[in-house]
């Protein structure tokens, strides 16, 4: 059996020992982060608005139901067809179905997280069909072969001369270190397929239940092109997208920029309702929009973790954590990383499995700081540990904290505990550091201070 | 030095860690009310408040623990504690932790009267000049339990800005967290590490002497990576530098 937690804590190891990667996650993320505090001063009241925001999706989640089916209703009325796809399986079954019947052979994709939650471009190459992702940052990585690094900036970890590198090798560009040019070069690549492609899939940023419409932002102006050339058009999103109304969007738009990537609004944002109406120009001849559960029903029914679902996947989490920041997107080797991922991901593919996501945080609680939609993301850590330990405790670690608490709770037993330290600190120095330690997993990088003769306890009685 | 209007009698709890690695900081803590007039009460036999159970997911053992505490300082004036940690623990995660439980209004009202300590000194007996005097440049690391949990980013430094002779130099993310963080440092020494050390080098680039703060796990984390790297810088604890004159 693959242990997902040994592979974590190889990948960690690795990663964080790496100091050119720190170094460049540090910078980007520290631009980033002067960025967002620009834009966030430019809201008259940023607390109010993340209160306002949070308000907003607790209705929209708490009346799911509701809104899904006025969501639905909405855009079939439109001529769009929905289908509910309650597991990635069926959600790869369906969109695969589409694209068989629509005979293509070739697909554009922009960027949707929940496509690779489902695997989904394995899933159509699989069949044959070639799919290729329009984002720059996707595009690269998909280059590379990899998953993306960040659920917003997907190629963060590269930087310049190799992307001039992977260019280079994979299209044959001459190498460059200008930004302008490799974005040139990309879109020529990438032109090409925009006007081929059969299909073309997108993801969705809002799910708008009033209008029954799709909101989408983004920065490149890919996703429009991804919308508008092919005669058939997908949108794959999951059923937590929803907002209740349209002017949501006057907040969400400006948030979701400011929080996620430190811009007043993003460049280009689009709404979708459907397919090509009758006398209009343009616009996909068919519209397929795809309801994604996967486990988000079992979420919804946690009382305790159910704002998870408030998500609009800013990254803004991720940006802030010192952990995302010391180990890295690939290493959490989930869809979803940092603070969201390591909450959500043992409810969406199993608590055992992924537990150790919860386990690696300092519960610093920088995430929940920064959530604009206040999820209580590290509590949230904490409620999976209780539900793991309930659920499945570790022998070893029950007993230690067994025996703790006998000795915590005896004076007498804490006082013999503490000599004992005491006596046994001039033997430590024989080992210190070394695999024989007991205190190895501190000592191995870190001293320990020194015990002093007299604790505080033994101070206080001398005054007595 | 002003005194508060009233002398009450405050219970300490001395965590397990500072009683045993980081005793000056209780001393300090002690003479410190004790000079501002107030008389101080030491439950000795509460060491610790169940935190690095509760934090592992085994809130019965912590409960344990905790029940004890809640037991022990049901009476209790004003409760300071000498943890940034512990004292989010007593007073944010307590009410969790006893949620449902008959002991459920017990833990709120105890969370009612618990203080970290320098959000006693400044806001509690609105003291912040305790005629200290600590010529050196410091920097100062926010606790992210202090922080974040019990929201105290003003006490410490209104108190160190009225210490004698001392130069508040602040670091850039000084509110990013050291990596400690309990049984994470144990369980993932090498995030813990690599948090560390992106914090010393923070506080270093300031060219302070003193990292300060008002939680000594915090300090026990940074002390350690700073003298595994020989480096000359040291950490102290605001109690300790407001108790010097
Ligand atoms: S949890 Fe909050 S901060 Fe993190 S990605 Fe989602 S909305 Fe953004």
């Amino acid at each position: 059996m693959k242990s997902f937690v040994r592979e974590f804590i190889t990948q960690s190891r690795h990663v964080t020992q790496e100091l050119r990667h720190r170094q460049l996650i540090q910078t980007a993320l520290g631009k980033y982060e002067v960025k967002r505090d620009e834009k966030k001063a430019a809201f008259q009241n940023w607390p109010a608005a993340r209160q306002a925001a949070a308000e907003t999706k607790w209705e929209a989640i708490n009346h799911l139901d509701q809104h899904l089916t006025d969501f639905a209703r909405r855009l079939e009325a439109r001529g769009t067809v929905v289908h509910w796809a309650s597991t990635a399986e069926t959600a790869r079954d369906i969109i695969l179905g589409i694209v068989r019947d629509s005979k293509a052979r070739s697909i554009i994709k922009s960027k949707a997280m929940t496509a690779e939650e489902i695997h989904l471009n394995d899933a159509l190459e699989h069949a044959g069909f070639e799919v290729v992702e329009s984002d720059l940052g996707e595009y690269i990585v998909q280059l590379r072969k990899e998953a993306p690094y960040h659920i917003v900036f997907p190629a963060m970890h590269l930087t310049r001369g190799e992307i001039s590198e992977l260019f280079a090798r994979e299209l044959g560009s001459a190498p460059t270190e200008s930004p302008e040019e490799l974005t040139m070069i990309a879109r020529r690549a990438l032109r090409q397929k925009y006007i081929t492609a059969d299909v073309g899939i997108t993801g969705a940023n809002f799910a708008i239940a009033e209008t029954g419409m799709i909101s989408i932002t983004e920065n490149e102006g890919n996703a429009r092109l991804t919308a508008a050339l092919p005669k058939v058009m997908i949108t794959l999103l999951g059923i937590e997208k929803i907002l209740p109304r349209l002017e949501d969007l006057a907040l969400f738009l400006p948030m979701l920029a400011t929080a996620g990537a430190g811009q007043a609004l993003t460049c280009y944002n689009s709404l979708y309702g459907g397919p090509r109406q009758p006398g209009e120009s343009d616009g996909p001849e068919q519209y397929h929009v795809v309801l994604l559960d996967n486990r988000r029903t079992q979420l919804l029914a946690d009382p305790e973790q159910r704002d998870a679902l408030h998500c609009i996947r800013c990254g803004a989490c991720l940006n802030v954590c010192p952990i995302y920041r010391n180990i890295g997107g690939h290493t959490y080797a989930t869809t979803y990383s940092g603070p969201i991922g390591s909450v959500i991901t043992p409810h969406l593919r199993g608590l055992q499995d992924w537990k150790h996501l919860s386990y690696a945080s300092s519960l610093c609680g920088a995430c929940t700081e920064t959530c604009p939609v206040k999820i209580d993301l590290h509590h949230h850590l904490l409620q999976n540990r209780r539900n793991s330990a309930r659920q499945k405790p570790s022998r070893t670690e029950k007993l230690t904290f067994k025996l703790a608490a006998v000795v915590m709770n005896r004076p007498r037993l804490y006082a013999i505990v503490k000599k004992m330290a005491r006596l046994f600190q001039p033997l430590h120095k024989l080992v210190k550091g070394s695999r024989l330690d007991p205190a190895y997993a501190w000592t191995q990088t870190r001293d320990l201070p020194t015990v002093p003769d007299q604790s505080f306890k033994d101070w206080w009685r001398t005054r007595a | 030095m002003s005194a508060a209007s009233y002398y009450m009698t405050i219970t300490l709890f001395i965590p397990c860690f500072v009683d045993m690695m980081y005793p000056k900081v209780g001393i300090s803590m002690v003479h410190i009310l004790e000079r501002l007039g107030h008389k101080i009460n030491y439950p000795e036999e509460l060491v610790c408040c169940g935190q690095p159970a509760f934090n592992s997911g085994y809130w019965d053992e912590s409960r344990t623990v905790a029940t004890k505490v809640l037991d022990r300082l049901k009476d209790a004036e004003a409760v300071v504690i000498a943890s940034g940690s512990c004292g989010a623990m007593l007073k944010v995660f307590y009410p969790d932790l006893f949620a449902q439980t008959p002991q459920a209004q017990n833990a709120k009202n105890l969370a009612s009267k618990c203080y970290e300590f320098s959000d006693f000194l400044a806001n509690r007996l609105g003291v912040t000049d305790l005629g200290a005097r600590f010529p050196a440049k410091v920097t100062f690391h926010d606790g992210c339990h202090g922080l974040r949990e019990l929201g105290n980013k003003k006490p410490a430094r209104a108190l160190l800005a009225k210490v004698r002779e001392l130069e508040l130099i602040e670091m850039k993310d000084a509110e990013t967290c050291c990596g400690f963080g309990g049984t994470f440092a144990a369980k993932f020494p090498m995030i813990s590490t690599a948090m560390g050390e992106v914090k010393c080098a923070s506080a270093f680039a300031t060219g302070a002497e003193y990292i300060v703060s008002n939680d000594s796990s915090c300090l026990m984390q940074v002390q350690g990576l700073l003298d595994r790297q020989k480096n000359p810088v040291k950490t102290i604890h605001l109690a300790e530098i407001l108790a010097q004159s």
